[in-house]
Formats: structure tokens, sequence, C-alpha cells
């Protein structure tokens, strides 16, 4: 089955930035200006079937996340069709909704419930994801007095207890010290394991090894090249180490 | 789109923003119980003083059952709809129905309210007034209020993202209405053909139901409940339509 299908898809954003006022909406009623775009993507196609782990790995800018928020649906592409099959988690950002004034237990139902957690589920994982953090006493204590570190803890024990079939990562593994972190990687593993259908984006080409079997590499918006990981890898080490002519204007 | 348990989230976000709002203040929720009184003393002492009005028997509830709707409608309305734009990282980042924003907003605000209606309510006792088989109305038209503030809200909130100014007309529109609305004033006093244009703003329509039910122990006039429950309905429908079109292009422009 397959869990997420790209086909043909781009997406493009106005760098125009002067609407967002009165002043600039009335300006564009009596001047006509190019506007600039900026094609995040553009046709794009791939499949990820049921179990697989697929990595998505590019230069900063290349489309990575604009295509991980198409694929949640947070936003929608100009061509082209998205295609998405099951409960779906995604982890674009770690404790987006906690709040400063409110205790580490407050944060963890409302995260809980915006990471798709039912009540029940919530009740249910509450103790295991308190276990889980580490943050002990700290727990009810208001998360303005938590280390940056403990904040990303908090919502990654969260996170983990999210049961979903697809699982969308950006940019998230680096939480906590290293024994946390080992712990984290644990449960992603796990969750590989258990016949999840994950996306990955990362950095870290170790992590990458470890966790996925397929990859694409995104360049510009455009799909470079899509296939076995360590093929992939390999081609993108490539192209870095290579002083290829890309545009840096 | 994630599929979540939809009542969980709205709960969670109204108990957020509850917490949010009393955790700060020393004297908690009393904070809220002063506000309506410090702006009923000061009217009553203009009204009674300075330009008396005889017409009006009871003023302080009279201007209580003014200044509870005003003051609803203008808190409301005014943290509800910058509820989207400065939210970027729910819009962004989270993949929920973007509209469970400016639900559990007015939501969290009818909280609020509902500490007022019960002031309200318990100051109308203390000064004699004795409960009477029209109170029945008070949910009624109380719900339509919350049914217009919420159209109004879905409709300002979608367009305070592409409109950023917007919140400063916002703020200009409920400093005009505080002397559109008879907060300080009765219906008898305007002259009829203006009265048409009161009984479709709904926060009048409001203020002038509540004084018949609590202070003259009358059913409201059923020519402006069904006025007021027209104007909500549609309020809400367009606010719906609006928020589901502008809703698409949220990303692109927070």
């Amino acid at each position: 089955m397959d869990r997420i299908c790209f086909s043909g898809v781009s997406k493009k954003f106005s760098l125009r930035t002067q609407r967002q006022l009165l002043r600039g909406h009335v300006r564009s009623w009596f001047q006509q200006s190019e506007d600039e775009i900026l094609w995040a993507l553009r046709d794009v196609s791939f499949t990820v079937r049921d179990g697989e782990s697929l990595a998505v790995i590019g230069s900063n800018g290349a489309g990575k996340s604009t295509l991980l928020n198409l694929a949640t649906g947070l936003c929608a592409a100009d061509e082209g069709e998205v295609k998405l099959q099951g409960r779906l988690a995604a982890l674009l950002e770690l404790g987006s909704g906690f709040h400063l004034e409110l205790t580490g237990e407050e944060n963890l139902r409302i995260y809980a419930a915006l990471l798709g957690l039912s009540r029940a589920r919530t009740h249910e994982v509450h103790d295991s994801i308190v276990e889980f953090s580490e943050l002990g006493q700290f727990i009810s204590k208001p998360i303005r007095m938590y280390s940056a570190g403990m904040v990303l803890r908090l919502a990654f024990s969260v996170a983990i207890h999210a049961d979903p079939d697809i699982l969308l990562i950006d940019e998230v593994f680096a939480v906590g010290d290293q024994s946390f972190q080992s712990k984290c990687f644990e449960r992603m593993l796990r969750f590989r394991e258990q016949g999840k259908t994950m996306v990955c984006v990362t950095h870290s080409p170790e992590l990458l090894r470890k966790m996925c079997d397929r990859a694409i590499w995104l360049d510009h918006g455009k799909l470079m090249l899509a296939g076995g990981l360590n093929e992939v890898l390999a081609a993108y080490e490539n192209r870095l180490v290579l002083p290829l002519p890309i545009d840096v204007a | 789109m994630t599929a979540a348990d939809y009542p969980f989230v709205v709960q969670n976000l109204v108990l957020k923003d509850f917490k949010i709002r009393y955790r700060n203040m020393s004297l908690g929720m009393f904070w809220s119980l002063l506000n309506p009184f410090f702006m009923m003393a000061v009217l009553v002492f203009v009204f009674t003083n300075v330009f008396p009005d005889q017409t009006v028997k009871g003023f302080p509830l009279f201007i209580l059952c003014g200044l509870v709707p005003f003051n609803f409608f203008t808190l409301a309305w005014s943290s509800g709809m910058v509820c989207v734009a400065d939210n970027s990282s729910f819009v962004k980042r989270i993949p929920l129905p973007r509209a469970l924003l400016p639900v559990s907003n007015v939501l969290a605000n009818c909280i609020h309210l509902l500490i007022q209606i019960a002031i309200l309510l318990a100051f109308a006792l203390v000064l004699g007034y004795r409960v009477n088989l029209y109170w029945l109305f008070l949910p009624v038209v109380w719900g339509l209020e919350v049914i217009f503030i919420l159209g109004l809200v879905m409709a300002t909130c979608a367009m305070d993202v592409y409109v950023r100014d917007l919140r400063y007309i916002v703020d200009s529109i409920i400093r005009v209405m505080f002397w559109a609305v008879p907060v300080f004033y009765s219906l008898d006093r305007v002259p009829l053909r203006y009265r048409g244009l009161y009984e479709y703003n709904p926060v009048s329509a409001l203020a002038v139901s509540l004084r018949q039910i609590l202070m003259q122990g009358e059913a409201p006039d059923a020519r402006l409940l069904w006025k007021l429950a027209a104007t909500s309905g549609l309020m809400l429908a367009a606010g719906w339509f609006l928020f589901q079109r502008l809703e698409k292009r949220f990303y692109e422009h927070l």
C-alpha cells in the first residue's frame, strides 16, 4: 500500500513582502508589478510504501521542509497531487504550542492533544511520558524555569507516545544529553521495527544510515535522485565535494 | 492533517487561554469582577448627577445590562481577531484544522462571560428584582450573541492574516460602538427612524432584551429576537465561509 504519494508536485512562494498592510494592498490595485516567485518544489514525484522509511536530503533551502509541510497538508500544492493514507503525526518543530507560564504537566496535555493523542490515550500514557522525560519534580513547575534541553525533552517524550501510521520528522533529533539521545533513538528504531512508515529530514548521515532504507535528494526544489539510501547519500556527498557551478547569485 | 480528538484539543486550548489569563493576577478572577463595577460606578455618577436621566428607573442595573454584553463583545472580538496571526506556530507547524483557533478563543471568552453573567444576575437579585419565567429566555439571547461573535471573530481573524492593520480598524469600531450601543441610554430616547438600525445590531438587541427580562419582567420583543437570530445566523455563515476561503493561504501569509 502506498502511504504517501507525490505526483508532479510543485510549490511556489511569492517573495513580495509589501502586501501585508492595507497600504500594500491599495498600492497593488493601482500598480501592476511583476510578482517575484520562488519555486520551492518543482515537479517532484515519489511514493513511500507502508513500512518504508524515507530520508529526504539536500542543502539548506532545497525544499525539504516544504515537502514535509505539503505531506502534512499544512499548505496546498500549486501543481500536482499529494496523497496520504493513514494516521499521521508530524514532528516539524518540538514544543510548538508550549506556553512558558504553564507547568510541564499542563503543557504536556496541550501538546499531546495537538499531536493527535486522544483524551483516553493521553491519560493512559501520561505516567510513561513523565518517566521518559526524566523531569521528576520539575514536571509541576512552569516551564520558564526549565533549561532549553528540558523543554525539548518534555516535547520529545510526548511526541514519542503518539501512535501514528506515518511519522514525519524534521530535524528534531538532537535532544538532550547523550543518554537521552540514545533513548530517543531506541524508540525511533522500535517504531521502525513495528513496521511504521517514516519520513526523516536531517543533516546527520549516521542517523540516516541507522533509520532509513530509501532516500530522495532535493536540490533547489528539484528531485535529483531517488533510490537506496547509500546510493543517494554517496551521490549527494560527491556533489558537495566537487566544486560544481551551483548558482550562488 | 492529523486525525485528532477535537473536543480534547478545544478543551486544552480553552483551558490554556484561561489559565494564562488568570495565573499572573494576584487577585485572579477578582479583577474580572471589578472592571464592570468601576465602569458602572462612573456611569451611574455621570448620569445621575451630571446629566440626570429621569426616564430610567434603577440606573445601576440598567447600566450593567448594557455593559456586560458590550464588554463581552469588546473582549471577545479584540482578542479573537488576532488569534490566527498571533499563533503562527500553530498554523505553520501543527496539522490540525485552523478553525479550532477561533472556536476555542471564543469559548475561552465565554467562561469569562459566564462569570460576568453570574454577577449581573446576583446584582439583580440583590437589588430586589425577582426571578421570573422569562429568565428562560436568557440562554437564548446569550447563545445568539455568542453565535454572532463567533462569526465576527472567524471573519476578522482570517482577514487579519492578509491585512495586518485590520486590528487598528477594529479598535476604532469598538470605540464607536460604545456610543452606538445603548449602554448608558435607553432605546426609547433614540428617534424612531434610527431605531431600526439599533435593532439589527446584536449587541444593542441583547442589551435591550436583558433589560426587558431582568428589569421589566417581561418577554423580550419577538420581532427583536427574530432580528437578533437572523443577524447572528448570517454573521456565523459569512464568517465560516470567509474563514474556509481564506484559510487555504494562511501558510503562505504567515
